[in-house]
């Protein structure tokens, strides 16, 4: 086995470990999608965000403008905030833009669905979304269901 | 009933003494490691006996590890009609711990082994004791070049298994059972998260690295000087790795995933 040989394979090697972690890192996880986009933050205050995490998904009929950035909960107002980083290019909320959270499919991750209004003002960095409709809870529903099939 | 105390002492001390004597032969390499760094040359022939040579094995075990993750979790995944989640689970469960776990104790039985013996029939042959009498550090000419391509092997070895596998799932999910191709790969991106599950299983597999590599080289230099002894090194290089690693693998899960 002459030295160049060993040297070939090694940088052979090196290279596919170095294209295995690209593929890791683009193909795989949220890297490609996640930090190279600058975006503006709005908040949105929800009675009960259910399932909702960092990171879940922000959509405008579906397609994907953003993420959640931060949930705390505000004992002044007694609810939960909920803070959204939405890419730049997405700048055409309004100020009366709802923002509900939904769940995709029956069990899968939950989301927050923003929906553009009519107004001509949009919002922007900072501003805090006025309309907005709470998870739904399944136990919620279904007490509520068996307490009306109860009474009637 | 004396006996059975004194028994006990020795083999106590001699596993003390064991521990104490890795411990100074692990900063010796680590303080040796100078020439390796200098003289890459060295480095990079053993990163071609450990690495290379190793990347058949890995590759081969990464696509059949990851075929089965794709039928076993489509099995269970298509009771709940929740079948796309199928890439998520094959990409976690091979970036998160199958990579380098099973990197590590392949890496051990493939790469470890040869290391003990090799470092154990130098030293049974007196070729250690011979540079020693050259004033050529061992240490730094033998054991840190070795140590050193292990380190730099195992994250790249991890990195090539946990990729194979995840497209190995992909054949037999997407390929053979019907799951659709693309949200094997959205869901799989929406919710693999780069900083939290890829660093963190490369972070796994350099400790995996230098856990593996310390035993191995470790057990070769304090051999006992014939074959028997060899043999018996080699025997304990695997053994303890593969504990190591499956211990450090829980410590580092609760450490990194714990509080999710």
């Amino acid at each position: 086995m002459t030295t160049r040989f060993m040297e070939i394979t090694v940088g052979l090697f090196v290279v596919m470990g170095a294209a295995a972690l690209f593929v890791l890192a683009m193909n795989v996880s949220n890297f490609g999608s996640l930090s190279s986009k600058e975006g503006y933050y709005l908040t949105a205050y929800f009675e009960n965000i259910g399932g909702l995490k960092v990171r879940s998904a922000i959509t405008v009929s579906g397609v994907r403008v953003g993420q959640v950035s931060d949930i705390v909960f505000d004992p002044e107002r007694l609810q939960a905030k909920v803070t959204i980083k939405i890419d730049n290019d997405h700048d055409y909320f309004t100020l009366d833009t709802a923002a509900s959270i939904y769940t995709a499919g029956l069990l899968g991750e939950q989301y927050i669905a923003l929906e553009p209004g009519a107004e001509d003002d949009t919002l922007t960095d900072g501003d805090e979304i006025e309309f907005t409709q709470s998870a739904v809870v399944l136990e919620e529903i279904i007490s509520k269901f068996i307490s009306n099939a109860s009474t009637s | 009933m004396l006996d059975w105390l004194q028994n006990i002492g020795k083999k106590s001390l001699r596993g003390f003494e064991s521990t104490g004597r890795a411990a100074m032969f692990f900063v010796a390499v680590v303080r040796g490691m100078d020439v390796a760094l200098i003289r890459f040359r060295l480095t990079l022939r053993e990163i071609y006996s450990v690495g290379v040579l190793s990347i058949v094995i890995i590759t081969v075990s990464g696509l059949f590890v990851g075929m089965v993750l794709g039928l076993q979790g489509y099995v269970n995944f298509a009771k709940f009609n929740a079948e796309e989640s199928l890439g998520i689970f094959v990409a976690l469960s091979l970036v998160r711990e199958l990579g380098p776990v099973v990197t590590g104790l392949l890496y051990a039985g493939r790469a470890g082994s040869a290391l003990t013996a090799e470092i154990g029939l130098m030293k049974t042959t007196e070729q250690l004791a011979s540079m020693e009498m050259m004033a050529v550090d061992p240490i730094r000419r033998i054991i840190a070049p070795r140590f050193l391509a292990g380190i730099i092997s195992m994250p790249l070895l991890a990195a090539i298994f946990s990729a194979v596998g995840i497209f190995g799932g992909y054949f037999v999910g997407v390929g053979l059972l019907g799951v659709d191709s693309g949200s094997y790969w959205s869901q799989m991106q929406a919710n693999v998260d780069f900083s939290g599950d890829i660093v963190n299983g490369v972070i796994k597999s350099v400790v995996f690295g230098i856990a593996c590599n310390w035993i191995a080289l470790y057990q070769g230099y304090d051999a006992i000087p014939t074959a028997e002894g060899v043999s018996r090194a080699t025997t304990k290089t695997v053994v303890h790795s593969a504990l190591a690693v499956l211990g450090l693998d829980f410590v580092l899960t609760a450490l990194m995933f714990g509080d999710i």
